[in-house]
């Protein structure tokens, strides 16, 4: 009995990490963006589902096996973040927040129902990617997709934390999102840094997007609104703007889920989330790993 | 090397700039002082791009800089020292020193160039790791300098580097700035300390709300009762 609940504690934490993954790497994209230009870019989740569309087009319409699929929907959503920047936010980078907020509820709402007009309300079937195969390590259970899906996510978080650390776009970007102004004088084009972030954060959704598929198996051009607010929960709990902070995040917000469901609780689930989201902020009001100073204006 | 004419700068509405005309030779300490809200730092920033004037002309070694993307107007050889210094609290010193860098393509000139900064502000060596936020105010303003100085500027613009430094450390910056200029860069500073200014300066303008109202040699500005009355306190 004893051993059947810590297989079941493990089997929780495994479900938990691997759903929390992918809340991570779209809370990276939110978290990046926001550091950049200080945008809760709310059409982050919407193209999450562009990209697990543009993979299940790879994968059913060009039989792409899963790695270019993958890579066919990062790219296709780095494009689609890039032009979306230049089109609707760009204009705006002058003008107030809540300006820019709204316009990006408006990118939002113009991606799920476009979205709906182009592919339809109706619910599509990823087509299976990966062997039905488990593994079962004593006594708990791994699916092949649990693995790949942690895999895949753990690598790309890898990657970018490389990026972002060592490389000199890295660098830039960590200089614009500090102060703009200095980041000029130094020689760097500052718009071309803001799309590079654009471009990153969207590829990161975009293979989440198919990731979920994958996962749930079905998708729908609203899919990404839930997903889309827990992993802003996720960066918020992180420290909005904090790289690591998002990783964390959204970790955690998928094992405080899955421990929930396993307890029972499945309802309560997404009530308990919010909770521990509103007690962290009161107990810290920048998050984790935020630093609790006053944001300079 | 670099001429303003008629120069004419606006925050909106506010007319900052009025019709500013100075020039800085090559290899001269030049300094521009003026009280505060005179237009100092508005001329810089319009020197280096952050702001671009209404009216007017700047040209650098003949070159216009109005036909320049701002981020590009530091590869010409102007780099700016912010008022408030400005380095990336959130990087370390030597990626800070990096990014002064960051249109450089000549790795051997960059590393030659680092080595130069850590010659002047050895300080800044013995930190090299550290977050710079961490910095105490003097550090922070030593690697202000020398993250200006890694794009190998010809033209070196210091806003206020004496600003909240002890008199000893103030000493100690202006004679680095000599150090600088002799090495071969010219300096445009701009100071609130006009007694340190004027006696390292070859040439001075003074800016008062937004117009230039004397220049000349800093020796003979120095010494003329207007100049003493107003910003060297008798
Ligand atoms: N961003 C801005 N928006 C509006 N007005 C501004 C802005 N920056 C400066 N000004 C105004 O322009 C004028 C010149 O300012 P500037 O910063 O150039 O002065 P300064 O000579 O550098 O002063 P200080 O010695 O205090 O640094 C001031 O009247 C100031 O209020
Ligand atoms: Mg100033």
């Amino acid at each position: 009995m004893g051993s059947s609940i810590t297989q079941q504690i493990f089997q929780q934490i495994v479900n938990g990490l691997s759903l929390g993954s992918i809340y991570a790497l779209i809370a990276l994209g939110y978290t990046m963006v926001y550091g950049i230009i200080k945008l809760i870019n709310f059409a982050h989740g919407d193209i999450m589902m562009v990209g697990a569309y543009a993979g299940w087009y790879a994968i059913t319409v060009l039989h792409l096996s899963f790695l270019p699929a993958l890579l066919f929907a990062m790219v296709a959503c780095a494009l689609l973040g890039v032009v979306i920047e230049r089109i609707a936010y760009k204009p705006l980078r002058n003008a107030s927040r809540i300006a820019a907020l709204i316009t990006a509820i408006g990118v939002s709402l113009f991606l799920e129902y476009g979205g709906m007009l182009l592919v339809t309300a109706q619910v599509r079937t990823y087509p299976p990617v990966f062997p039905e195969t488990m593994y079962s390590f004593h006594g708990v259970i791994f699916k092949y997709g649990d693995i790949v899906m942690l895999l895949t996510s753990t690598i790309l978080m890898v990657l970018l934390h490389i990026t972002v650390q060592y490389t000199k776009m890295g660098k830039a970007m960590r200089a614009v999102s500090f102060d703009k102004d200095a980041a000029l004088l130094m020689g760097i084009n500052t718009n071309n840094i803001i799309s590079f972030t654009f471009a990153i954060g969207s590829a990161l959704a975009a293979a989440a997007g198919v990731l979920m598929g994958v996962y749930f198996n079905t998708i729908d051009p609203l899919m990404g609104i839930i997903p889309g607010l827990k992993a802003f929960v996720a960066a918020v709990l992180g420290g909005i703007g904090i790289i690591p902070g998002a990783m964390v995040g959204g970790l955690m917000l998928g094992l405080i889920e899955s421990i929930v469901s396993g307890l029972g609780a499945s309802t309560w689930r997404d009530a308990v989330a919010f909770l521990i989201l509103i007690l962290v902020l009161i107990v810290k009001p920048s998050g984790l790993f935020g630093k609790n100073v006053r944001e300079k204006v | 090397m670099l001429v303003l004419e008629d120069v004419n700068v606006y925050y909106g509405a506010i007319h900052a700039l009025k019709g500013i005309s100075f020039e800085v030779n090559q290899g001269e300490i030049v300094t521009l002082i003026g009280s505060n809200g005179a237009g100092k730092s508005t001329s810089l920033k319009t020197i280096s791009g952050l702001l671009r004037p209404k009216t007017g002309k700047i040209t650098f070694n003949g070159e216009n800089l109005a036909s320049i993307a701002p981020q590009l107007i530091v590869s010409k050889g102007i780099s700016q020292v912010p008022e408030g210094r400005h380095v990336f609290a959130n990087m370390t010193v030597i990626e800070n020193l990096e990014l002064g860098a960051y249109l450089r393509k000549d790795k051997a000139g960059v590393k030659q160039d680092m080595q130069r900064v850590y010659g002047l502000f050895p300080r800044l060596l013995e930190r090299n790791t550290q977050i710079s936020g961490t910095l105490s105010g003097g550090e922070q303003q030593m690697l202000a300098m020398g993250r200006a100085l890694m794009s190998k500027p010809q033209l070196l613009l210091l806003d206020e580097p004496s600003m909240g430094l002890a008199p000893i450390l103030v000493k100690q910056i202006f004679s680095i700035i000599k150090e600088i200029n002799e090495g071969g860069t010219t300096v445009l500073l701009v100071e609130q300390n006009a007694h340190m200014a004027l006696s390292i300066a070859n040439r001075a303008y003074v800016l008062e709300t937004g117009k230039i109202v004397l220049s000349g040699d800093s020796k003979q500005l120095a010494a003329s009762e207007e100049i003493r009355k107003a910003y060297l306190g008798g």
